[in-house]
């Protein structure tokens, strides 16, 4: 008779279980409800915490309000899994009701939500994760995701222009091995290349990897410059162990190798060291300089480019809902209005010259057109702090760059995405 | 066999209450209640190597892998299996892990315990290498996305309908699982596990059982695949990743290895914790490493171990504790 009990004991705990996940949030119809991922837990917490800083630091300087409406931010964990980004985008959607949701950091994370916005008719800002594929070829797939921050090759296209104009004329390549790196690579390759320059060797490097010493003796030696591309704590190990070799070769790279993230805990061997990024901190502008101090002072870091990306993308949120009067209009109307905004953020420049095109729009594929920073790592004081620094000067200022770059929309569009094979190494042999 | 008897209706009563009472639910948790069962066969598939036959795989996510990326690029390159033809992505989702079972067995059979442990996990990250290298195929980092959801006659978007479905495959897998191993045949897997010097002594070909046990493992790995694939929407390297082979484990594991429903079990819970719990609190990890730990220390069969160990508990107040070995150990455990 004992056993006849237990299913229903199991009924009883079901029962609860099910109550327990009933009890959802109430949605105020009035609010405007957020939905934020981030990875909040795993390798990449680190930077959910800038994603997050950003957008909050926007949120808390405006009492909490977007374009006059109470926000109601709702953060949720992706674990830096794409898998797991799908189910948390669909709690929010399904179980939080959000009008749309911010954040993301890796291109694997933009890949998985592009499908659940479209599935879900729900409105997605890529405030950090991005993905050139998503952002060109398959933009037509997904109508309801926009880039607010950048597309990866965006910045390597005006990079290799720069390096050109260095009297470079042999590069080896030194890049993680993932599709970020792959499109990196591939926009500094496709403008060096056709502005003269030669990419002579490829070197793909795990993602991950600590240790490059099997790698750096690989390295042909008679190539003017060294492009590299680094995440995370690959950017802090590489320099070092390429310096301790002897190797005294200009470096030219990726955002990503030198950003603020990772800048405050590198050595004096990163010093003249050049990379391109749509931001950094050490814009001289006084509304940079401004956000910088205001950060700095919340949060005691120099902002990084995660930060301020989802900084000036609750900005965007701000001022499009006040041109709605602080009614959500649905997903498209929403990117409409975003689009025609022109957008005065921290990585902008303050003199807005309105007769050429501004610092911040969407092109027609919903992918942000920006100034992209060619920056020296520089130790130096800055915006009146006392101590000597590592900073990103900013070198060369190329303004309102789009994804294509200088080339033909169409075009660019029907060659492939940038990969492992594309552009080809015509000049590896 | 009245105990047999009882647990059958336990767990027949159990799935008829969780087929009433998850549509009823929040929409949330119906897409997580998907997503466990989905592993939950996954977890069963490896229950039949580690719980039957007692061999520890770290790679079954090869077979899962397999099964999804088959599903996402006949999807999305050839408009296959949107229909009708579904089924048969399904029946070639569960060959295809077949296939890679059966050639992946005769490297991984002849070798034992940690040895087999360690073979399992190359030939894992082998596929998992190919999924991230193989550009063309399987688009890299990037994965393939599934933008749509079979039709045939069943609006299967909806995710209640949906549900449904995998239900209906869980308990398939379940239902067959369970015959196999009372099977005759699954009853060698048993006696291989307990001995298997013994087992061969008695005439059995020990090595062709354990390759059949492992290619049907491999088959409902697939099947789980295929499943995936459109219950994610999203196939990327991420899914035959290491992490994906362990998680199935500890989801044996921590329900009882060599109950099946063990694993559907674990399942729920890490799914319940990671993707459910996560929502509500920052400090789930340390609620599901808990719950790894006291299992792994007090619980050395799982949660369904519970049961027997009232049992135990009450038998030693009456008569003196005959705890010997480790046999008698794994002979308490429930066979359902």
């Amino acid at each position: 008779m004992r056993m006849n009990k237990r299913p229903f004991r199991a009924l009883i705990a079901l029962g609860v279980l099910a109550l327990g996940a009933g009890v959802a949030a109430p949605a105020h119809a009035d609010d405007l409800r957020i939905g934020f991922l981030a990875p909040r837990t795993g390798i990449f917490t680190a930077i959910g915490t800038d994603m997050l800083n950003g957008f909050q630091m926007y949120l808390d300087e405006h009492n909490g309000m977007l374009g006059g409406d109470k926000v109601t931010l709702i953060v949720e964990d992706t674990q830096g899994k794409p898998d797991t980004a799908v189910t948390k985008a669909k709690k929010l959607i399904l179980q939080d009701k959000v009008q749309m949701m911010v954040g993301g950091l890796l291109a694997s994370t933009a890949y998985a939500l592009g499908p659940v916005s479209t599935e879900m008719k729900t409105l997605y800002i890529g405030s950090s994760a991005t993905a050139d594929d998503l952002a060109q070829r398959q933009v037509a797939k997904y109508p309801y995701v926009a880039f607010s921050t950048w597309t990866p090759s965006l910045p390597n296209h005006p990079l290799g222009q720069w390096a050109c104009d260095q009297g470079y004329k042999k590069v080896v390549a030194f890049a993680a091995d993932y599709a970020f790196g792959y499109e990196q690579l591939g926009g500094f390759q496709q403008s060096f290349e056709d502005c003269g320059g030669k990419v002579i060797q490829k070197i793909w490097v795990p993602l991950g990897s600590k240790d490059f010493g099997p790698y750096i003796p690989t390295m042909k030696s008679d190539a003017d410059a060294i492009f590299t591309l680094m995440v995370g704590p690959m950017s802090l190990q590489f320099p070092k162990q390429l310096r301790a070799t002897g190797n005294k070769k200009p470096i030219v790279a990726g955002g990503t190798s030198y950003d603020e993230f990772v800048l405050p805990f590198m050595g004096d061997e990163v010093i003249g060291d050049v990379s391109a990024l749509m931001y950094s901190a050490a814009i001289p502008t006084p509304k940079n300089e401004a956000f910088v101090k205001r950060y700095r002072s919340k949060y005691n870091k120099v902002p990084s480019y995660y930060s301020e990306g989802n900084y000036s993308t609750a900005q965007w949120i701000d001022e499009a809902m006040a041109k709605h009067k602080g009614k959500f209009p649905g997903p498209v109307e929403f990117i409409k209005t975003m689009s025609s905004i022109t957008l005065d953020a921290p990585r902008g420049p303050v003199k807005l010259d309105l007769a050429t095109k501004s610092p911040i729009e969407l092109d027609d594929m919903r992918n942000p057109i920006e100034n992209v920073y060619i920056k020296k790592v520089e130790k130096k004081k800055m915006f009146g702090y006392d101590k000597d620094e590592l900073w990103n000067t900013v070198i060369k200022t190329y303004p309102a760059v789009s994804e294509f770059w200088h080339y033909d929309k169409a075009k660019f569009l029907a060659q492939p995405v940038y990969s492992r094979d594309f552009p080809p190494c015509k000049y590896c042999e | 066999m009245g105990t047999q008897r009882a647990k059958l209706l336990i767990v027949a009563a159990i799935l008829a209450a969780y087929l009433y009472v998850v549509p009823h639910s929040s929409s949330f948790v119906v897409l997580l209640a998907t997503r466990a069962m989905v592993f939950a066969i996954l977890a069963m598939s490896l229950d039949i190597l580690l719980g039957f036959t007692g061999l520890a795989s770290l790679g079954q996510a090869a077979y899962f892998g397999v099964g999804a990326y088959l599903t996402a690029i006949l999807a999305s390159k050839f408009h296959f299996g949107l229909g009708w033809d579904f089924w048969l992505v399904v029946l070639a989702g569960m060959a295809i892990g077949a296939v890679l079972a059966a050639f992946f067995g005769l490297f991984a059979i002849r070798a034992t315990g940690v040895y087999f442990l360690m073979i399992t996990l190359a030939l894992g990250q082998c596929v998992w290498g190919l999924a991230y290298r193989w550009n063309s195929l399987t688009g890299g980092d990037n994965g393939i996305n599934v933008t749509a959801r079979p039709s045939f006659g069943l609006d299967l978007t909806n995710e209640r309908t949906f549900f449904f479905l995998v239900f209906g495959f869980f308990v398939f897998t379940l239902v067959t699982l369970y015959l196999l191993v009372q099977s005759p045949f699954g009853r060698s897997l048993t006696g291989i596990r307990e001995r298997e010097l013994r087992m061969q002594i008695l005439g059995y070909n020990t090595w062709l059982h354990k390759y059949i046990a492992f290619i049907i493992a491999g088959a409902f790995g697939g099947l789980s695949g295929v499943l995936w694939a459109h219950t994610n929407g999203l196939v990327s390297p991420e899914t035959v990743v290491l992490t994906t082979s362990v998680d199935a484990l500890l989801m044996v594991v921590l329900g009882g290895a060599g109950t099946l429903v063990g694993g559907a079990i674990g399942a729920g819970i890490v799914f319940g914790l990671r993707e459910y719990l996560s929502t509500l609190v920052p400090w789930w990890q340390y609620v599901l490493g808990g719950v790894y730990v006291l299992t792994i220390l007090y619980l050395p069969t799982g949660l369904m171990g519970i049961p027997a160990r009232i049992r135990q508990g009450r038998g030693a107040a009456k008569t003196t504790p005959s705890q010997s070995g480790k046999g008698e150990k794994l002979a308490s455990v429930p066979t359902v």
